[in-house]
């Protein structure tokens, strides 16, 4: 570190989660750096602090999704929040992100998140072989344009941890999950469409949605779940009402 | 599919109380405005099948909507699951229905009962 890279010797106070479920948060005086992200925070903290201190990162350019935490009470990547955009007298407080298990410190655990992905069926139906030619997708079908306005989810669960309902109702599959549905009944490839209309309109599923939509607010990639979950419900009542469900 | 069921008919009782909804304003402020008496109204509504149907349906489609509504809300804010959700909304909207005719019957019962 050079002294250009220092705004100048002041700190800033920030407060982190500690423990798992029960726990408290503890605080520390971390320098205050030019372009510093949340993420250079919790790393600073973990090289020079307290190296016991358990976060999850990876690519730390905005691609992975595996760094998000709840900055301020509301849940960001960290790697993408600039200190200088959320800080507040001086002050940060991080936390693992909402609505999951803690496992320690900033390490939420996602096996929920992941398992209602698998829940709305979100996983593609090959409907050719490798033996098949090639299929030409073209870009400027309605169908695909929905299915390309979705498709950029980097499974960060941010939108997870700002969704009410998924903390009302445990069965929920949440926006992501179903976001990612709505990617593959667009998809002309995919070969799992009425078993997935079948899973995305059980208890649970699109329908517990109350699009008001804290998910698309919060999510980094500027996805619109709400939006997806809307085509959703709409789906599978008319499919409902033709009698297919 | 219950809960699609229940969400597509909680939309169909929605879009179909709209112009009830907008005929009851109407009729609220027509009534306030001229300065009409119970009495006046009453006249008017006892004996009247056309104001028992309206009303009747009303209260039905409003009882229909409103307990599948309850059922929503108390699966997120309360630990019922299954039967027992589904019992309270039937009960509920049960309740309603008759609350409902009860009033309905008295304002549209021939010899205006009306209390
Ligand atoms: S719009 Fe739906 S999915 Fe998004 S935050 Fe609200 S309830 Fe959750
Ligand atoms: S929809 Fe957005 S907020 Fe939700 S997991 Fe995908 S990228 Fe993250
Ligand atoms: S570390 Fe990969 S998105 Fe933040």
């Amino acid at each position: 570190m050079t002294s250009a890279d220092t705004i100048s010797s002041e700190t800033i106070d920030v407060s982190v989660w500690r423990g798992g479920a029960e726990g408290r948060y503890e605080t520390f005086a971390v320098p205050l750096r030019q372009n510093q992200t949340i993420l250079d925070v919790v790393t600073w903290i973990q090289r020079n602090a307290d190296p016991t201190l358990s976060y999850r990162f990876a690519c730390r350019v905005g691609m992975c999704g595996s760094c998000a935490m709840t900055v301020n009470g509301r849940p960001r990547w960290t790697c993408r929040t600039h200190v200088s955009k959320v800080v507040e007298n001086g002050k940060v407080e991080l936390g693992p992100l909402a609505n999951l298990p803690v496992i320690k410190d900033l390490a939420a655990d996602m096996t929920s998140f992941f398992e209602k992905w698998q829940k709305a069926d979100g996983a593609f139906v090959p409907s050719k072989t490798r033996h098949d030619p090639i299929e030409e997708i073209l870009p400027n079908t309605p169908a695909r344009i929905e299915a390309s306005a979705a498709i950029e989810c980097i499974n960060c669960g941010i939108c997870f941890a700002a969704c009410d309902t998924v903390r009302w109702q445990d069965e929920y599959l949440g926006p992501a999950a179903l976001n990612r549905a709505w990617t593959l009944v667009n998809d002309e490839r995919d070969a799992g469409k009425s078993d997935r209309l079948r899973a995305v309109a059980a208890a649970g599923g699109c329908h517990a949605c109350h699009s008001h939509q804290s998910c698309e607010q919060h999510c980094p990639q500027k996805l619109n779940p709400t939006a997806s979950i809307a085509g959703l419900k709409r789906l599978t009542m008319h499919a409902y009402l033709r009698g297919d469900l | 599919m219950w809960d699609l069921r229940l969400y597509v008919i909680q939309r169909a009782t929605a879009m179909l109380m709209v112009p009830l909804i907008l005929a009851h304003l109407v009729i609220i402020f027509y009534a306030t405005q001229t300065g009409i008496s119970a009495e006046g109204i009453l006249s008017r509504t006892a004996g009247s099948l056309g104001w028992a149907v309206f009303y009747g349906v009303f209260v039905v489609l409003a009882a229909v909507h409103g307990a599948i509504g309850v059922r929503t809300v108390l699966r997120e804010w309360s630990p019922l699951r299954g039967g027992l959700l589904d019992a309270i909304m039937f009960i509920f909207a049960a309740l309603l229905i008759g609350l409902g005719a009860r009033a309905v019957v008295a304002v549209t019962m021939p010899g205006g009962l009306g209390t």
